[in-house]
This record gives C-alpha cells, structure tokens and sequence, in this order.
C-alpha cells in the first residue's frame, strides 16, 4: 500500500482504507451544500430576524414596560396586563365586536365562496367573464372599496337607501346604526370574497371525475354528490379557508377604521379626526386591533399596545391550533402514495 | 517679457475675482435652512396664509431661511422625533398632548431662552399659558388660539320670529324647537342645532364650558364627572335634546350634511339655524358663502350661572423645538417671531381668523375689525373661559369622556349615575396606567 504524499494529505490525518478517503470529501460537499442553502435561505432568515424575530421579542419585553414612544422603555412588571384584564372598559367591547365578526363574516366567506365556485364549476358559457366579475371587488384597494360602501350606504343620500324608499320602505342606518354598523362591514368583506372564491374553484374542478361517475352508478343525487364527493375532496381548502379567514378577522383593522372615520364626519380639525371617532357608531367597530392602533399611535401607550398585541398572538396561535386539532375529524386526508 | 506680467497679472485679477466670488458664496451658506412642520392642511387657505407670512419673514431677515410642511399630525410628530427626522420646529394642533411632549422632553424646554430674552410669560392669556406646560416645564408656546361660540343663521331666526341669539340653556331649547322644519313624514329638513356629540365640533369638552363643569376633584387627579351637577346637567340636557328629535332621525339627518371643512358644510348651506363652531369658520364663509345673513355670539350657558355667560373654551395650536436638534437658537428665534410679533401675530389672525394670543397683539391695531370675528376676541378674553385638563394619559382622557358619550346619547337615558360613576373610576384608572400625573386647569 503506498502511502499518499504528506503535501497531498495535507492536515488531514492519513486515511487508512478508500473508504474513510472519501469522508472528509463528503463532508466538504455537505459543507458546500449547506452553506449554498444557507445563502439561498438568508433572504428569509435575515427578514424574518428582522421584521419578525426582533419585533416579536420586543413585543414582549415592552408589554412589561410603560413606553409613551418618547422616552426609554421603563420596567413596571404585569401592570399592563392587569390594567388589559381587570380595568380597560373597551377591551370587552373590541374582544366582542372581533369574535362577531368571526363568528357571522367567515362562515359567511366560505359559503360564498364556495356557492360562486360551484356556480362557476357548473357553466358552460361565459365562464370567463363571470370568474371576472366575482373575482375583480378582491382588486379594489380596501381603504377606496370602503369609502365607496360608505358612500352606497348613506342613510339619507346612499343610492340603496332612495332605491329602498321608492318601494316604500325605511332603509337602516348602516354605518351609522350600532346594529347594522358590523353587518355591513361583513357585506364589504363578502362582495370581495375573490381571492377564498378563486381557490374553491380551482379545488372544485379538481374533483375527480370518475368520483361522480361512480356516485352517479350508485344513484346518488346532486346533494348527495355534493355531500360525500365534492364536500371530502375538497375539505382542505375549506380548512385553509376558515384558518386564513380567521387569521383575518383577528385582524381586521383597514375598513372598520376607514368605515367609522367617513361615516362619523369631522369632530376636530386636528387630522387625529378619526381618533376620536374610531369605533362609531357608539364602540361598534371598535375591533381588537382599532383599540390596538389607537393605545400605540394615538394615546402613545405602547407598552400596553405591546401588552394587547401579544394577547392578540396567543389567542390567535390557540384558536388556530383548536380549528387544526378539531379538522381532524372532519378533513379528508389522501392516503399517501 | 510683457506677455508674462500681463499674464501674472491676469492671473492675480482672476485669483482675486475668485476669492471675492468665495467670500459672498460663504455669506450666503451662512443663512441657516429649517423646516418647519404644521398641521394646517394643504390646499386650504390656512396653509397659505401660514406660507405667505413665513415667506416675509424669510425676506426680513438673511440669517434663517423656514420651509413650511403641512398636513402633519401627532403621530407623525412622535414617530420623526423617534426616528430622529424631526423638523427644526414643530407645531400641533393637539394641546392635549403637552404632557407627552413636555414630559419625556421630546420638545425642549423653552424657560431659558424666554429668560435670556427677557420674554414674560403673563404675555400669554392664562389658558394658553396653562396648555403650553406640564410639570413645570414650559416647551411650547401658543400660536394663535381657537375659541368657540354659536353661529347663528339670522334669515332663518327672522323667519321663526326669534329676534336675538339664545343666552341660556332653557332659551337655547325653546330655539330649536321653533327653528327646527320636518317634512310631513317626521323626517328633518332643517334642524335648530344638532347636539350629538361627534358631530363637527361638538365634543363634551366644548360644551361643558357652558355648565360650569369641574373636570377634577379639589387639589388631585380624580375624576369628578360622577359628582360635579355641571356633568349631570350637560348629559341629561343633551339627551333630553336628542330625543326630542328622536336619535334615528338625527343620525339620518346628519348623514346627509356636507363635511365639515368643505363648501358643504351644513351651517353655510343653511341646514342648520345654529352651530357650535370655532371662530375660524368666520373666515370659512367669507370664502364660501360671503352672502350669508348669520351672525356670531358667546354659546348660551346654565340658567343657573347666568354670570357664565360671555365664556367659552379655548385651546389652539402649540409650538417648539424637537430635541436633537442643531440650529435650536436659530429656531428659537424663529418661535419668537411667530408667537410674540405683533405684527406677525394680527396678519395671521386676520388672514386665518384665529385668535391672536399675545396681549399685545389682542390690542393691535392691525387686526381687521369684523363684528362676526370680535365676539370671539371676547369670549377668549373673558375670565370665565377656559380649557380641558392636561392629563398624563393626553388626548385618551376627553377621548374617553366622548366615547362614553357617544354611547349615552343613543342609549335608553336610564342609570346615568352609576354610569357616570364607572366612567369616573375608569378615568382614573387610564390616568394611573399612563404614569400618573396631570392638573387642574387654575
């Protein structure tokens, strides 16, 4: 056996078989391939360190401080949380108006959704120009498609109120009535379902056809179809649905601060305008996050907008994980191939 | 030879040139630039007139250049002294906020450079003296201030027989009620006064003025919304006021009226007989509705304080210097000009009809005379007048008294005391979370 040349070792130590030669070449090539991944990843990882990670940690460091923005953070223990808990009057209030909204607003997505995918799946004709129609409200900018709600829902002037009172009846004060202020946020939240929509159908027509068929064999009509065929296959997308829906609704924020600012008018000439009037009518679009934004920008509590954010994180992290744990029984599953 | 020295001297004529050249280049790099951040919106008359004056001064003076920036607000204040892109100067229109600013020392303190000039602070009427400070630390001063009266359309009091502006609160009802039209379904066409709170300017602290309400217990911070009768009075007047026209019909109402810093607004388009308003609406109609027959007075008061009468609230734009600045004595000099010359001060307040805020420029002869314009000069001179308590917890303390009413006058009008008593306790408990601290206005 010839021994290799010191120089060509190098500072290796000398293999003793061919087989332990080639280790520290593959641990060079996994070397190389972990840092080539590393350097294709570390977009990501330094945005999420940044715009995440830090922000995340810092959330929780200043949910334990008094931090008015201006001066540094100072450490006053779960005195936020206390106050978030046991004092704040309006937290109840935004906590009740978000869990309204989920609770009507996302079946409300889903079934529309669904029912215009469906729709869509079934026509023959046209099916272009209508996957167009229902999809292009999802391309309206939210803050224009709110002030353009506002505006067709005016009680004296709005077009649906005077077509109402030509067939004799008293249109309701939308945006300016407790009662309907948050039915009519979900109506803007349904009329652009376009995004929920557009991946229902591509999940409706990836129906296997010859699952109908088979269906169809067995005698079973178009609800029983649409029941044990259409309703399984499609179960993920109804899972990623409700889960993003959600997601959503914990943070909805853009129309209902838009919504309350046009329809309350002005109350000062300061542009802090719409904070005064966030939540009107009377607190009823006052959402968790409106409360949020308005105790860190306006009232410059950031420690306790810290405090109430990361409420808002484990609420959602729970809610989230309850929906996943309880989609097991119900989420069709493919058997692995 | 000859080509040489002339050559030299060329030379040396050139060198010289250059450095004459040099030396007025550097006299005028010495001229110092500041920017200088307003509320004022742009496009309207105010910020026009704001530009317009701050441009003379530019002219007056070679050592400071100011660009003005409108539209800004406390949020971007707070967020560009945090970032460290704080203007040189900065104004608010939110005096409820000195606390913050004066407090953690973002804005800072002007007591030095007031004493080095050998400024007076009693120059300044006492509310804006009250709203420029907090703790004892003085880092704004007022620039021009706002006062609150009624306007009043007299063709439409001509029409319902009424033959001057109401002075008490039981005067003020019976108004509305002859002045208000309804159509033959109940639905409002013109209404006397719209009370809602939120409407335009009507927030609680404008009207409490007018009942002599106590914001604060004797010599502390806590609330005494729950035990002071002005409180009571104002929210069951009002309430009573709102369902006299019946709360829907209100609301409908109000939803069909112009925005309020538009030509639409509701009291220029002859919707409304009467309004509490902010004296810059003078100026408003004069470039609006310059026909319009109304006329201005102090806003009626509790028929049990009838010496109230003449009074009104007052609060204004504030100004001042970020911290970490580095032309802070030029932009003093600048805060100077803009809130103790006379000169300046009278052509503001005449262009934007704000209401000057030195004793001195109160009596200059510059300021236009204006009859509809002069009840305001009054009510902000009169010694009942007066502003909302700075509090630790800043614009969230009257922000949390509207919310509460807000929901009050929609309400049933049952159980205000124990209403008031939770909102009290609740007051308390934000001041608490915000640090603590604030003060009676004196």
């Amino acid at each position: 056996m010839r021994l290799r040349p010191a120089a060509d070792a190098g500072a290796v130590s000398v293999p003793a078989s061919p087989a332990l030669a080639r280790r520290p070449g593959k641990r060079r090539a996994a070397w190389r391939r972990r840092r080539l991944v590393l350097l294709l990843m570390s977009p990501w990882i330094v945005g999420f360190t940044v715009f995440f990670g830090y922000p995340l940690v810092m959330s929780v460091y200043l949910s334990f401080t008094h931090y008015d923005l201006l001066s540094s953070p100072r450490w006053i223990g779960t005195a936020n949380y206390r106050y978030l808990f046991h004092d704040d009057p309006q937290v109840w209030t935004a906590v009740k108006n978000t869990l309204w909204y989920i609770a009507v607003a996302v079946p409300l997505q889903v079934l529309f959704a669904f029912g215009i995918a469906l729709m869509l799946a079934r026509a023959r004709r046209g099916v272009g120009i209508f996957r167009t129609i229902f999809y292009l409200p999802a391309l309206a900018p939210p803050v224009a498609a709110t002030l353009g709600f506002v505006y067709i829902l005016n009680p004296a002037t709005g077009p649906v109120n005077v077509l109402l009172g030509h067939l004799g009846v008293q249109g309701p004060l939308w945006f300016h009535d407790p009662h309907w202020s948050k039915p009519a946020l979900v109506a803007l939240t349904v009329w652009g379902v376009g995004n929920t929509m557009v991946i229902f159908l591509a999940a409706v027509l990836d129906v296997p056809r010859h699952l109908y068929e088979s269906a169809e064999l067995d005698g079973a009509g178009v609800f029983s179809r649409l029941r044990w065929v259409t309703l399984p296959s499609i179960s993920p997308v109804i899972l990623f649905a409700v889960v993003f829906n959600v997601i959503q609704g914990l943070q909805y924020f853009t129309q209902a601060y838009v919504a309350a600012g046009v329809a309350a008018g002005q109350a000062s000439q300061a542009a802090d305008v719409t904070a005064v009037n966030l939540g009107y009518p009377q607190d009823s679009t006052l959402f968790y996050p409106v409360l949020l934004y308005q105790h860190g920008f306006t009232d410059f509590q950031m420690g306790y907008a810290s405090a109430m954010s990361v409420l808002l994180l484990v609420v959602s992290f729970a809610i989230t994980l309850v929906i996943v744990l309880n989609s097991r029984r119900w989420v069709y599953q493919a058997a692995p191939r | 030879m000859k080509r040489v020295a002339t050559v030299s001297v060329l030379l040396v004529a050139s060198l010289a040139l250059a450095a004459c050249g040099g030396s007025s280049k550097s006299s005028s790099s010495k001229r110092v630039n500041l920017t200088l951040w307003a509320g004022w919106s742009a496009g309207t008359h105010e910020l026009k007139a704001f530009k317009s004056l701050v441009d003379e001064y530019n002219a007056k003076q070679k050592k400071i250049h100011v660009k003005v920036v409108g539209d800004i607000n406390d949020t971007k204040i707070v967020a560009a002294i945090r970032s460290g892109t704080a203007p040189d100067i900065v104004s608010s229109f939110n005096s409820y906020n000195v606390g913050n600013y004066c407090g953690t020392g973002a804005w800072i303190d002007l007591s030095p450079y007031l004493k080095k000039d050998h400024i007076d602070v009693n120059e300044f009427p006492p509310a804006t003296r009250y709203y420029t400070q907090y703790g004892g630390k003085r880092c704004a001063l007022p620039l021009l201030a706002d006062t609150y009266g009624l306007y009043y359309n007299k063709t439409l009091f001509a029409n319902a027989g009424i033959k001057r502006p109401p002075k008490t609160i039981s005067e003020l009802t019976a108004d509305v009620k002859k002045l208000t039209q309804r159509s033959s379904d109940g639905t409002i066409q013109v209404a006397g006064l719209d009370p809602l709170i939120g409407f335009y300017e009507n927030v609680p602290e404008r009207w409490s003025t007018s009942f002599n309400v106590k914001w604060l217990k004797p010599g502390g911070t806590s609330s005494d919304i729950a035990d002071d009768p002005g409180w009571r009075k104002l929210f069951e007047w009002q309430k009573s006021l709102v369902d006299w026209y019946g709360y829907g019909k209100l609301v409908r109402f109000q939803s069909g009226l112009g925005d309020e810093f538009s030509a639409s607004q509701a009291f220029e388009k002859g919707k409304l007989a009467m309004n509490l308003d902010g004296e810059w609406r003078v100026a408003f109609i004069a470039d609006e509705v310059p026909h319009l027959n109304y006329g201005t007075a102090p806003m009626p008061v509790d028929d049990a304080h009838p010496e109230l009468y003449g009074s009104g609230y007052i609060n204004g734009t504030i100004i001042g210097i970020p911290k970490g600045k580095k032309h802070n004595d030029e932009a003093w000099q600048v805060v100077k000009y803009l809130t103790t010359d006379p000169h300046f001060l009278a052509q503001f307040s005449n262009k934007i009809r704000n209401v000057p805020t030195t004793k001195a420029a109160l009596r200059s002869s510059e300021i236009q005379p204006d009859p509809h314009f002069s009840t305001f000069l009054k009510i902000f001179s009169n010694p009942h007048s007066t502003t909302s308590p700075i509090m630790a917890s800043g614009v969230a303390y009257t922000n949390f008294v509207q919310s509460f009413f807000t929901k009050w006058q929609g309400s049933n009008g049952q159980g205000l005391e124990g209403k008031l008593r939770s909102l009290a306790k609740e007051l308390d408990a934000q001041v608490k979370q915000a640090g603590g601290g604030g003060s009676a206005v004196p």
